[in-house]
């Protein structure tokens, strides 16, 4: 366990599309890659080694310094039993932890629930991103969802700032009679008066905040750089989540300039992350968990991949132990599976290891079931 | 001329059976007559249809389905733009419970069929909508029939047949059937199935056909609700259709649809009706008339307590966004920016054909979180904010035609009235008059008064009453 006396913090970033886990982290030593990619292929001499196997993407350069400090833990082969190759239902599955059954609730959704049960806080989690991602839904859970930190609040769409400051003197003025009369109106009224008092207390974190750091312009790099900002203003946030945009990582086409330009972003957005919260002696607190839902089929299509399994992810953080985990699976025939990549580590594990060790709750209500953990933390 | 009540009244049916109208449309109706605008409702073929040959000149993609928001943005903008309302809210009523997913289905093209069968089958004989399911392509593939065989059958259609789109686990206490009734009728089910789907790459995707495969069904001796015979999946819907649970959940869904809240299906077999004679009626008519849902509507909505049930429902995300749409007379033209509106519904918790389950939504008091809130008090404020569409002008003209100067209470007032006689608690009403009074005298013939009714208009839809329709 750290060693900090603040609150542990879990920030999530979820890579929506299928990562090719193959063009990230490439096993550029194996000539089955060579094979399996005649047109969709990290030219091996621009491949930053980590070994004599694999190494990263050329794009990635800002990770391969964190994961060279020790900071980058690379958790290889992840994946579930019977992987679904559909976006929506993989997706699902990471959210809420029920490969078999479709569930309602998301894991982070129920940690909030369990770090703050009496809701004293209702910035416990917050989603950066239009509309709540299903890992952070939990019936009767307050989650915050801020679609621009700098617009964040109700009744953004009133330009004068005096007119808004009335309407909102009104909103709140309007809602707390309700509470008490029934259970829906006290629901709402308690849901409405959450909402005005966390978009208040958000809409301070721009300007509590400075930062040598320069994040990128782009969705991830501005999110999070809000992820930062709402960390480094000290509300008691403990769960942070952001989304890469529009299933971006759905390279079924044009896979080598876009992956490119994905992982130049992210992996700028992740280490401009990092470096910022070092500049502001906050990195103790801090790990970052970055996921895909699936990785790609072993054989390119001429210019892209189609869906398949066994993906990588990466813990990244100052508490984080640095390193390879799990096994690069196999890119040998008969060991695949469908033509896909077999994967050697459920990410429920993953999950597991991350609320134990890292949040210090118990897993297995919340992950549906015990898993390995690992040695990241 | 009709009265405030006649026109309250008409604004709550519209609301229901619709997705809302213009004041000048509730009156028109209301001199009409309630149960005339009723019987048109009930027959949508009357009423023109869409011109889908001018949508497709804008949106071409439409023209292919191949993806999930273009299939959203397109019924998102008929729901708005049908003049046969109760026909596309029927579509919405029929999708929450039959509901398949794009998660699985993945290709909206065959959706939207499904939701064309709505639009047809959905106002007719219950059995008949049943059988049109059960021999659904997207319906079939979503439930996985298509991967149930006579040696070795997939229960997932006969469960979900019974449970979630016919009968419902139990009622009064009682199970409506047993674990053997989902295997007799996955066995009734072999052979139901559907052609080969195509890959998808590189030519894109083709819909899927219905086919039944004699070979591959199981003629042996079935036992289904107490009665015995070689069953095949129609003796299975012609059973279900005529037992009693049937005629409660049709009037159970009807009842939380159409009326007001309801608890969620989950806790039907304990938890009795909220309103018990209202049931009654209504299962009395699905027997009466042979299983005619037309029937069942009629009666609904010319009953005494669909009339007092006004302000008893929450909006789902789409009756909210299509609703304000309606309202101001925002996208009458499949203009750009269709698909940043159209997404709204999602980020309001109501992803259209992509249910988070095959039990489809929640509803009620579930569609507000934090989170889903904001997203709706938002859009909605920004929609009546803005004085440049038309039907904000007509408010603002209407409001300004009563004289050089209005009261505070005449605008709060006249806003409620033209926005469908919403009604809001005694403490609400007086802070707004209050902030009217705040900023002073009202004149009609000034551009300021048409922003100080959009602002007004913006703190009602606001309210927690507003929520609620």
């Amino acid at each position: 366990m750290t060693s900090t006396k603040k609150d542990p913090v879990l920030v999530v970033l979820q890579l929506s599309g299928g990562n090719d886990a193959l063009n990230t982290i490439v096993p550029y030593g194996d000539p089955l890659y060579l094979d399996n990619r005649p047109n969709v292929r990290i030219p091996i001499d621009q491949v930053l080694p980590i070994n004599d196997r694999i190494g990263f993407n050329p794009a990635m350069a800002p990770m391969k310094r964190l994961y060279d400090d020790g900071k980058v833990a690379i958790i290889q082969g992840v994946g579930y039993p019977s992987p679904s190759r559909s976006h929506f239902r993989s997706m699902d599955i990471w959210h809420t932890c029920e490969p078999d059954k479709v569930g309602d609730e998301g894991w982070l959704g129920r940690a909030v629930r369990d770090l703050d049960p009496e809701k004293t806080n209702v910035l416990t989690g917050v989603n950066f991103g239009r509309g709540l991602p299903r890992s952070l839904v939990a019936p009767g859970v307050p989650v915050a969802s801020v679609g621009n930190l700098e617009t964040y609040g109700v009744l953004t769409g009133i330009e004068i700032e005096e007119q808004r400051s009335k309407a909102l003197d009104v909103f709140s003025r309007v809602y707390s009679p309700m509470l008490g009369q029934g259970p829906v109106l006290d629901y709402f009224a308690q849901t409405g008066l959450d909402a005005l008092e966390g978009a208040d207390i958000l809409s301070t974190a721009p300007e509590m905040y400075s930062s040598s750091v320069e994040y990128g312009s782009d969705t991830v790099a501005q999110y999070m750089r809000n992820i930062a900002q709402t960390h480094l203003a000290g509300f008691g946030t403990r769960v942070l989540y952001t989304t890469a945009p529009y299933n971006s990582f759905d390279t079924h086409a044009g896979e080598l300039a876009n992956h490119t330009r994905l992982w130049t972003e992210t992996s700028h957005a992740v280490a401009d992350f990092y470096d910022d919260l070092k500049e502001h002696n906050a990195g103790d607190d801090v790990v970052l968990l970055v996921f895909t839902e699936f990785g790609r089929r072993v054989h390119d299509n001429g210019s892209g991949t189609d869906h398949g399994s066994g993906g990588v992810a990466f813990v990244v953080g100052e508490p984080v132990k640095g390193g390879l985990y799990g096994e690069y699976p196999s890119l040998e025939e008969n060991k695949l599976l469908e033509g896909d990549l077999h994967f050697n580590n459920d990410f429920r594990g993953i999950y597991s290891t991350l609320l134990e060790k890292w949040m210090g709750l118990d897993a297995q209500p919340i992950v549906n079931g015990s898993f390995e953990q690992m040695d990241f933390i | 001329m009709a009265n405030k009540e006649e026109i309250a009244l008409m604004a709550h049916l519209m609301r229901r059976a619709g997705f809302g109208a213009t004041y000048e449309e509730l009156e028109a109706r209301a001199d009409k007559g309630y149960e005339a605008t009723v019987e048109e409702l009930l027959n949508p073929e009357t009423q023109p249809a869409i011109q889908d040959d001018i949508l497709m000149r804008y949106q071409p993609q439409w023209v292919s389905k191949a993806g999930l928001e273009g299939q959203q943005e397109e019924w998102t903008y008929r729901m708005i733009n049908t003049k046969r309302p109760l026909e596309e809210k029927m579509a919405l009523f029929w999708h929450h419970i039959f509901c398949t997913g794009h998660a699985k289905c993945e290709y909206p093209k065959q959706q939207n069929i499904e939701l064309d069968m709505f639009r047809t089958l959905g106002f007719g004989n219950f059995e008949h909508l049943l059988m049109g399911l059960s021999a659904d392509p997207a319906m079939v593939f979503y439930l996985d029939n298509c991967m149930s065989h006579k040696e070795a059958i997939n229960e997932n259609w006969g469960r979900e047949l019974l449970e979630l789109f016919s009968l419902g686990v139990g009622m009064d206490g009682n199970a409506n059937y047993s674990e053997d009734d989902v295997k007799e009728a996955a066995r009734a089910f072999t052979g139901w199935t559907v052609t080969n789907s195509i890959p998808r790459y590189p030519y894109g995707k083709y819909e899927a056909a219905f086919i039944y495969d004699p070979s591959d069904h199981d003629y042996g001796e079935k036992t289904f609700l107490g009665q015995t015979g070689n069953w095949n999946g129609e003796d299975i819907v012609n059973i279900v259709a005529r037992q009693p649970a049937a005629a409660r959940f049709v009037a159970r869904h009807m009842y939380n649809f159409f009326v007001a809240d309801e608890p969620q299906v989950p806790a039907w077999q304990n938890t009795p009706p909220r309103d018990p004679e209202a049931i009654k009626t209504l299962e009395d008519e699905y027997f009466r008339s042979n299983y005619d849902i037309r029937s069942m509507l009629r009666v609904l909505f010319n009953s005494d307590f669909f009339k007092n049930a006004q302000f008893e429902k929450v909006k789902s995300p789409t009756e909210t966004v299509v609703g304000t749409m309606r309202l101001v007379g925002d996208f009458d033209m499949p203009r750009p920016g269709l698909n940043a509106m159209t997404l709204t519904i999602r980020y309001m918790g109501q992803d259209l054909l992509n249910p988070p389950t095959v039990e489809g939504w929640h509803t009620g008091r579930e569609w507000i979180d934090s989170g889903t809130l904001v997203e709706r008090i938002n859009f909605t404020a920004d929609a009546v904010g803005n004085t440049s569409h038309r039907g904000v002008q007509a408010i603002i003209n209407r409001l300004g035609s009563q004289g050089d100067t209005i009261s505070s209470e005449q605008l709060v007032d006249g806003c409620l009235q033209l926005l469908g006689h919403y009604q809001l608690a005694d403490v609400t009403r007086n802070e707004l008059v209050a902030l009217a009074d705040s900023e002073g005298t009202l004149n009609t013939g000034t551009d300021e008064f048409g922003q100080r009714v959009g602002q007004m208009l913006q703190s009602i839809v606001a309210t927690t009453e507003y929520l609620f329709e």
